[in-house]
């Protein structure tokens, strides 16, 4: 019974993981600006990614090949947000400002308390 | 067979991307989407290793995830700093939109 429930689980996870991936990826392709974006890109990176590996590791049971895995999800995990973080402060550096903190700045920047972004 | 499915939702994934990689206006755009493509190789190359039966793609995919990730922190550095680091110079106000 019990390597039934295992597949079951397992399927559903793929399947979630795999949905969330597209919904990752189309999100990135319709989103209007770079920011929002970026926001799309975390969720396939992390959702599915997640997702995807534990359905995996569930698969593949007790062997070398779990371990292989969850190393590999491991290290996804770490340089997903890392390299997200980068871009973003690579392109607020360089002068893409995200639309919320040009209204703001726009408007009155002697009340702005928070430094205005870039050089 | 339902890694087919997994597959076949990876390959769409990766096709949306690819527009965005062409698409996007901005350098970081597609500094984005090809991280984003690296990460679904890998878990395509792990898919693909359960669907033919050969748990070994899985080192292939762990070399892969190591390499996307310095490739994107190197394409950065190159367009944060005009260059790789041998002068650090601070650019002018580079281009931004």
């Amino acid at each position: 019974m019990l390597p039934v429930i295992i597949d079951i689980l397992s399927w559903i996870m793929i399947l979630t993981g795999g949905a969330f991936t597209i919904i990752g990826a189309v999100g990135q392709l319709r989103f209007p600006n770079f920011w929002a974006r970026l926001h799309a890109a975390s969720v396939s990176d992390s959702a599915g990614v997640i997702l995807l590996i534990a359905g995996m590791c569930l698969q593949a049971g007790p062997t070398l090949i779990t371990v292989k895995l969850l190393v590999i999800g491991l290290f996804l995990f770490v340089t997903g947000a890392t390299s997200t973080h980068a871009t973003a402060s690579a392109a607020l550096v360089s002068g893409l400002t995200p639309p919320v903190l040009k209204q703001k700045s726009g408007e009155d920047n002697s009340a702005d308390k928070s430094e205005k972004p870039g050089s | 067979m339902m890694f087919v499915v997994a597959a076949f939702a990876l390959i769409v994934a990766m096709v949306c991307l690819l527009v965005r990689l062409y698409v996007g206006p901005t350098v970081y755009d597609r500094v984005l989407a090809s991280n984003a493509f690296g990460t679904q190789t890998v878990l395509f190359i792990g898919v693909l290793g359960f669907l033919t039966g050969r748990p070994d793609f899985l080192d292939i995919a762990l070399l892969y995830a190591l390499i996307n990730f310095i490739g994107t922190i190197a394409v950065l550095k190159f367009f944060r700093y005009g260059s790789m680091g041998d002068v650090v110079k601070r650019p002018a106000k580079s281009e931004g939109e």
